[in-house]
């Protein structure tokens, strides 16, 4: 999809794709909910909705082009699986809180499952999401947070310094859990030991680019997949 | 309209159990009988407008008609992304409710004012913003918005006490002239008010309507025909002049008119003198009440 869209972003996807594809495939019931709240990873979001059959290979070959529903970010056009419209950063903690209250109210099981970037903590709006998980003890609420120490324009550390997270997220009332966030076994164990007394927020140590000869560099943010890498990660 | 708007949802609420509202930490002396009557369906979230502004958005889509109130600009300006992303650009019937538009909270400053809600919120996708007049518009105005599958604003202010003024409605006239009118006074909101107490021989010689509801289309027959024998029309609005009444007005009358007029505008200037005072102080100073709204009548009906 990258390489045909000649798009970036390529790195924001492969960040996160076991993290989404654990969610996906290993812990959602058909009727919960996932919040991309990293909307700039929507390639990997389309991909996973291909593979569950909401989206076909028509629709995936129109990603990124004119006249498509698979705009760079997901939309607005209520594509099965995808809730709401992402992309403006800080938006999808809050949303996965309100599915949390409506579902709380209803007295239903089902669950929210919300993805964030670990730049995108740096909103107000994210803290107030969390605070108010937290208050209300939603813990329909599973919060995974793709923690690659990279953002927008330089590393998380040095632009506004996020770590200790995991004690900033206990302190805020959170259960925290760690994660490898490319290995399967590792997402698996980081929800089986959840004790239910909290709301549970997943740190998932991730690798930006995971893969790519610029992984864990800003350029994979932005830079599309040259010919090389192309036929690199393809072979793989 | 505070007191009115609790009565309001209260009764609704009574035949609905899908409401949710929710507060940005206010509502002292006016949510507790809702609060009260909601139960675990009023939610105080908070002094964190953007967090409750999107979670509405959500509590939407799973089925509930979701309220968020706060004072105007916190309610509206604070969380404008989430408004336009998460509630307008997906259509959701997420109900916006600003207590104090224009000058409302007069001596608390302008941080607490609202003089660009009008414009701010109608050019938001599928939003409808209300502007009640009367105690009575309110209720009505509340029912009108809980059938309404859209996000709705309402901008809560001290109510006319206006004896006789017609049920709620987009375009009312309010007012007859007792003589052949020099001019068509049209006005939006609350501060219309201030017109019924300018001096009698002023009032009879002018044709008072009301804009209530926005987005507006199209104007009246009735107050075309008016305007185009008049040709002289005169705007008042608790708000800035952009984006508001006069140039959403203005719009319409190019398209619907064929003769020539004169269009005279009065709208909120902010703050001229840089200090503050109530509500009706500050319209004072923009020539919105007292004696300086006369001045401007009169000058504009001896043109």
């Amino acid at each position: 999809m990258y390489k045909k869209a000649n798009a970036g972003h390529v790195g924001c996807s492969l960040s996160c794709l076991e993290m989404l594809t654990f969610i996906k495939f290993e812990l959602m019931k058909p009727e919960d909910e996932v919040i991309l709240s990293k909307g700039h990873a929507a390639a990997l979001l389309y991909s996973v909705l291909a593979e569950a059959g909401t989206l076909s290979e028509k629709d995936i070959e129109t990603f990124y082009q004119n006249d498509t529903y698979l705009s760079a970010h997901p939309p607005v056009n209520k594509i099965k699986g995808i809730p709401f419209a992402t992309g403006s950063l800080g938006h999808g903690l809050s949303l996965a809180a309100g599915f949390g209250l409506a579902n709380k109210l209803k007295r239903s099981d089902k669950k929210i499952y919300c993805l964030t970037s670990d730049g995108e903590i740096n909103e107000g709006s994210t803290w107030e999401a969390a605070l108010f998980i937290s208050h209300h003890n939603l813990q329909n609420v599973v919060w995974f947070i793709d923690r690659n120490y990279l953002q927008g324009f330089g590393r998380t550390e040095d632009t506004l310094q996020l770590d200790p997270l995991d004690k900033k997220l206990e302190s805020f009332g959170f259960e925290v859990t760690i994660a490898d966030g490319h290995d399967f076994d590792s997402l698996k164990q980081s929800v089986a030991t959840f004790k239910h007394r909290k709301p549970l927020a997943v740190i998932c140590n991730t690798i930006k680019g995971n893969g790519l000869a610029l992984q864990n560099t800003v350029d994979c943010h932005y830079l599309p997949l040259t010919e090389e890498e192309f036929r690199k990660l393809t072979t793989q | 309209m505070r007191k009115e708007f609790a009565k309001a949802i209260i009764d609704i609420s009574k035949a609905n159990d899908k409401i949710v509202f929710l507060t940005g930490d206010l509502g002292f002396m006016a949510l507790e009988e809702v609060k009260a009557e909601l139960g675990e369906r009023f939610i105080n979230a908070g002094v964190a407008e953007q967090n409750m502004a999107t979670m509405a958005a959500s509590l939407a889509y799973e089925g509930f008609l979701p309220f968020i109130y706060s004072i105007s600009p916190f309610v509206t300006l604070r969380p404008y992304e989430q408004l336009r992303n998460d509630i307008c650009l997906h259509n959701l019937p997420v109900k916006v409710i600003a207590n104090g538009g224009g000058y409302g909270y007069g001596i608390m400053g302008g941080t607490h004012h609202n003089i660009e809600d009008i414009g701010t919120m109608r050019i938001l996708p599928n939003m409808k913003v209300f502007v009640p007049f009367t105690k009575d518009d309110v209720h009505t105005t509340l029912q009108q918005m809980v059938l309404d599958p859209s996000p709705n604003y309402l901008r809560l202010n001290l109510a006319s006490t206006q004896e006789g003024i017609a049920t709620f409605s987009q375009w009312r006239k309010i007012k007859k002239a007792a003589n052949k009118p020099k001019a068509i006074i049209i006005g939006t909101g609350t501060v219309t008010d201030n017109l019924f107490k300018l001096p009698a021989t002023l009032l009879d010689d002018v044709e008072i309507w009301l804009l209530s509801k926005y987005p507006v289309y199209d104007i009246p027959k009735e107050l075309i025909d008016s305007i185009s024998e008049i040709k002289n029309v005169i705007t008042i609005e608790e708000h800035q002049g952009q984006c508001g009444l006069h140039e959403t007005l203005a719009s319409l009358l190019l398209k619907q008119l064929t003769t020539p007029i004169q269009y005279n505008t009065l709208f909120a200037s902010g703050y001229p003198s840089g200090k503050y005072g109530s509500q009706q102080w500050h319209l004072e100073e923009n020539n919105l009440g007292g004696k300086n709204l006369e001045i401007k009548i009169k000058e504009f009906i001896s043109k």
